[in-house]
């Protein structure tokens, strides 16, 4: 249980990108407000405040969720991953280098939902289809590629993860 | 030369330099940036679409505990009537900017900013904004273009006057400006004539979309230094305007640019910037805005829907004789829709003897209207485009074919405008002509019961040519930091630095390209206009020809041979036995005590334009009215593609907002003018599932004004779409879609028509 204090805050804690966390919020501050005004993870991204872009996109449990539609005290003693806990500058995953390879950002301020997103269908499916990579993507908008690039690197990356 | 082997770095596909930390979310836009003691800013709108603001009350909201300031339009400067170029989206009287950031006395939409608060969090700024009391005369808002074109029209702007060639309206109007471009006789030319088309247009007006809502953090010092950080198009632009509308040195504003989550066009104006400088000022704290869906929506951006007419007449042969267009486009609140493009573009690809262009620039009570990718021109050839396909059909010819022949060409007629240079419209054709998707036969029925039809279209758009700046500096490893003032929204980085290393004889890899403030680079124009890759690319070759000349210099003292002794190859310099490659260049040099470093400035290069063709297959379902995108192909001359891969992104990213705006896109008023779709869930943008695989084509007819023959990418492939939709739809079911957007409804209800 998160712990109510007298301020009208409330402590919360949970696991981000592996790491023990705990923040001071006000009941009203979503988890994506948490995430990227108290604890510096700015890779979610806010582009419409109501679940319709999936830029805000992260993992909860294992979950895909859009962080903007949830409040950050509901994240009480959960795991979640955002955008940085799924690979690092020196190291990316087959997923982020073929988003480059393929040029499938252009703007790249809906790349990190896009990322984490088609990352939780890949760890569920290791070999979509083209039609079930676009139904899984339907709730992440882009507006600068047309989507046909990030198609093709899903592609390229599910294949190449498979070996 | 075979272009394929011409060149060692252009025409390749490398990693773009800012993509790690794009992929990784290190990346920082417009609001991800923190200042120490940063305080937030929030904007309260007015509720009405038009109306008198009679008086503000905001002594409440000040009382609100954790409430720094607040400010309203008496907090703005009175800035005199002036304007200030801003590229693509045309001269702005500064005025009407200033007013369009704050309500003066009108709010002339709904959504308009009347009143901000700054507060030490931003939920208890937004608290505030409701204990703001605004007494408002609500006024009969005008929505309609044709509508607010009569003359007993209600007036938005009471000192505005019809501007018609430099010659003032007797009455006040809402009508802004008529232009008139003329050539040759058109009445003689319809008269030739075999068949003559006439068609009435309307369409809504759209959003461009960008997934990045605006954000601004303003810092006013003590001493009177601003500065500001945003998203935008064009830090230089954001200086201008932040200059003329708060009456403060320009030399005092320093713009610092974000990584940019899409502009197309919208991330040009100010909106956040002056007010968060005002609350800066005010609070002594820097402020940080960020704008939420809604407020984008409402009261940013958009392009506009039109009433259009277009008229045009070919002989049996298929020879265009003449053409006739009538273009109304609501400019939003304030003057400067972009129907002088439309008017520019409207017949582009064709080549005419007998022209009559009319454009009406219009104000309604709908946000002031700002570039979006190809300002005006889709609209316009959406028109011209289906009334050709007409004339083919009136005339059974073959689409492509009549395209090819009455295609424009170098030393054509072109309103308000040099004769055309080399262009690749008729390259284009003959390339959709020989592409894999028009030699393959499209099954016409398709499953339960929907019909398929093909179409196609031409588009166009000019290419601006601009100011860039680039400096460069050879770093003592023999690398380069390449400094530009260029945002870049799709990859510019890459393309520039390419251009730079190939002119440098040097690798990619050996160039370090950065964007940077309006302190550290040299004035440029926005990313915008189709003008980056070509004028700041351009900026970069003139940089890397300068670096060479003076590292030659300073060789030829060195060795103490003759400067024109010196050859280069490559990254390699040598001259009487001496040698060195660059990286030897660069020690030797810093031995020595020497620097080389740069600055440039290129304006003005002029620049043809581009062209593009598209073939659209639909599957159109006569019980609900739905159009499916089955296949699609772009053929666009590129003149030269730098980066393959991002031209082909740039093409596909248009193709699909075009398909956006042919089937879904629209802004749904109310009566009263309230916008009831302002959320990404009913302002309905193409998702994956909306569009197939999109084909691409580059056709490369080099630019004559560009030393790569490069021409701009981003614009022309939004044009076509919609006529190319609309024609495939005619083939489908054979009706004639002439509004947009062609939604289920309306295709419903014209099946129905046509079967009765």
């Amino acid at each position: 249980m998160a712990t109510q204090l007298v301020s009208g805050k409330v402590a919360v804690s949970a696991t981000i990108n592996g790491e023990p966390t705990a923040w001071l919020c006000e009941p009203r501050e979503t988890l994506l407000e948490v995430l990227r005004d108290r604890l510096g993870l700015t890779g979610s991204k806010e582009g419409c405040g109501n679940g319709n872009c999936g830029a805000c996109n992260i993992l909860l449990d294992g979950r895909l969720i859009n962080s903007c539609c949830m409040l950050a005290v509901e994240a009480e003693g959960s795991t979640i991953t955002t955008v940085e806990g799924i690979g690092r500058p020196e190291g990316l995953t087959p997923l982020q280098r073929c988003f480059l390879e393929e040029a499938a950002l252009q703007c790249g301020f809906c790349t990190p939902g896009f990322l984490v997103a088609a990352q939780a269908l890949l760890d569920k499916n290791p070999d979509p289809t083209e039609d079930e990579i676009r139904w899984w993507l339907a709730g992440n908008l882009c507006r600068c590629t047309g989507y046909d690039k990030i198609v093709r690197a899903v592609q390229k990356a599910a294949a190449e993860m498979r070996g | 030369m075979d272009t394929e082997t011409k060149y060692r770095v252009i025409g390749t596909r490398p990693l773009r330099p800012d993509g790690v930390d794009k992929v990784t979310g290190r990346a920082v836009y417009g609001a991800d940036v923190v200042l120490p003691r940063m305080a937030y800013g929030k904007i309260l709108r007015s509720p009405h679409a038009h109306a008198r603001i009679r008086h503000i009350d905001t002594s409440r909201a000040e009382a609100l505990p954790g409430v720094l300031a607040v400010m309203t339009s008496r907090d703005l400067p009175d800035v005199s009537a002036s304007s200030v170029a801003m590229g693509e989206g045309g001269d702005m009287n500064m005025r009407y900017a200033s007013n369009n950031v704050m309500a003066h006395d009108k709010a002339l939409y709904q959504g308009h900013a009347v009143a901000a608060v700054a507060a030490t969090s931003p939920h208890i700024a937004a608290e505030a904004l409701a204990l703001i009391e605004v007494e408002y005369e609500v006024l009969t808002p005008v929505l309609d273009v044709r509508k607010a074109m009569e003359p007993d029209a209600p007036l938005l702007l009471e000192e505005l006057y019809t501007d018609t060639g430099g010659e003032k309206s007797e009455k006040p109007s809402n009508i802004a400006q008529h232009l008139i471009a003329e050539e040759g006789d058109v009445e003689k030319g319809f008269a030739e004539a075999a068949v003559v088309v006439e068609r009435e247009y309307v369409t809504q007006t759209v959003h461009q979309g960008y997934i990045e809502p605006h954000a601004a953090v303003a810092e006013w010092r003590a001493d009177g230094q601003l500065t500001i950080w945003c998203s935008t198009q064009g830090a230089f632009a954001v200086r201008e305007q932040c200059a003329a509308i708060l009456q403060h040195p320009i030399s005092q504003i320093k713009v610092i640019p974000t990584e940019i989550g899409g502009g197309f066009g919208g991330k040009i104006n100010v909106y956040l910037e002056p007010v968060a400088a005002v609350l800066s000022k005010k609070t002594g704290r820097p402020i940080k805005m960020v704008m939420d869906r809604a407020e984008v929506l409402m009261a940013t951006g958009p392009t506009p829907g039109g009433y259009i007419r277009v008229k045009m007449g070919a002989d049996a042969e298929g020879n265009l004789t003449a053409a006739q267009a009538y273009l109304a486009y609501d400019a939003g609140g304030y003057p400067g829709s972009p129907v002088s493009a439309g008017c520019t573009t409207v017949f582009a690809p064709y080549k005419l003897r007998n022209v009559r262009i009319d454009g009406y620039d219009v104000v309604v009570n709908k946000p002031k209207s700002a570039a979006y990718r190809a300002p005006g021109a889709t609209i316009a050839e959406f028109a011209t485009e289906t009334v050709v396909d007409e004339i083919c059909e009136k005339l059974g010819m073959d689409p492509l074919e009549f395209r090819r022949k009455n295609s424009a060409e170098e030393g054509d007629w072109r309103p308000w405008g040099p004769p055309y240079t080399r262009i690749g419209h008729k390259e284009c054709v003959e390339a959709a002509q020989a592409s894999p998707h028009w030699n393959s036969p499209l099954e016409k029925e398709g499953p339960d019961g929907k019909r398929r039809g093909r179409g196609v279209a031409s588009g166009y758009w000019m290419n601006w040519d601009g100011t860039s700046s680039c400096t460069g500096r050879l770093n003592p490893d023999g690398t380069v930091s390449l400094l530009e003032g260029s945002t870049d929204i799709g990859g510019t980085r890459a393309s520039i630095a390419m251009q730079f290393a190939e002119a440098f004889g040097v690798d990619y890899e050996q160039v370090r390209p950065m964007v940077v403030d309006t302190d550290t680079v040299g004035y440029t124009d926005v990313t915008g206009g189709s003008r980056t890759t070509f004028g700041t690319g351009y900026a970069a070759h003139e940089l890397a020809k300068q670096m060479q000349r003076d590292i030659i210099a300073k060789l030829a003292s060195l060795w103490e041979v003759a400067p024109e002794s010196i050859t280069v190859n490559g990254p390699c310099y040598a001259s009487n036995g001496n040698s060195a490659t660059l990286q030897e260049v660069a020690k030797l040099l810093e031995e020595n005590g020497q620097h080389v470093a740069a600055a440039v400035t290129v304006k003005g290069h002029n620049s043809s334009g581009a062209f593009g063709v598209h073939i659209a297959d639909v599957e159109v379902d006569p019980e609900t009215g739905k159009v499916d995108v089955i296949r699609y192909t772009a053929v666009q001359d590129a003149g030269k593609a730098i980066h393959p891969s991002y031209v082909e992104g740039q093409m596909q990213g248009g193709v699909t907002q075009g398909i956006g705006w042919a089937l879904n896109e629209e802004y749904a008023y109310d009566e009263a003018g309230h916008l009831r779709n302002a959320n990404l869930l009913d302002y309905r943008m193409p998702t994956t599932l909306d569009v197939p695989m999109i084909e691409t084509i580059i056709v490369e007819v080099p630019n004559p004004g560009h030393p790569y023959g490069v021409r701009g990418a981003g614009e022309v492939p939004i044009v076509p779409p919609p006529a190319a939709i609309a024609n495939a739809i005619y083939d489908a079911v054979g009706v004639r879609m002439r509004e947009l957007p062609m939604s289920p409804p309306k295709v419903c209800e014209a099946i129905l028509q046509k079967d009765e």
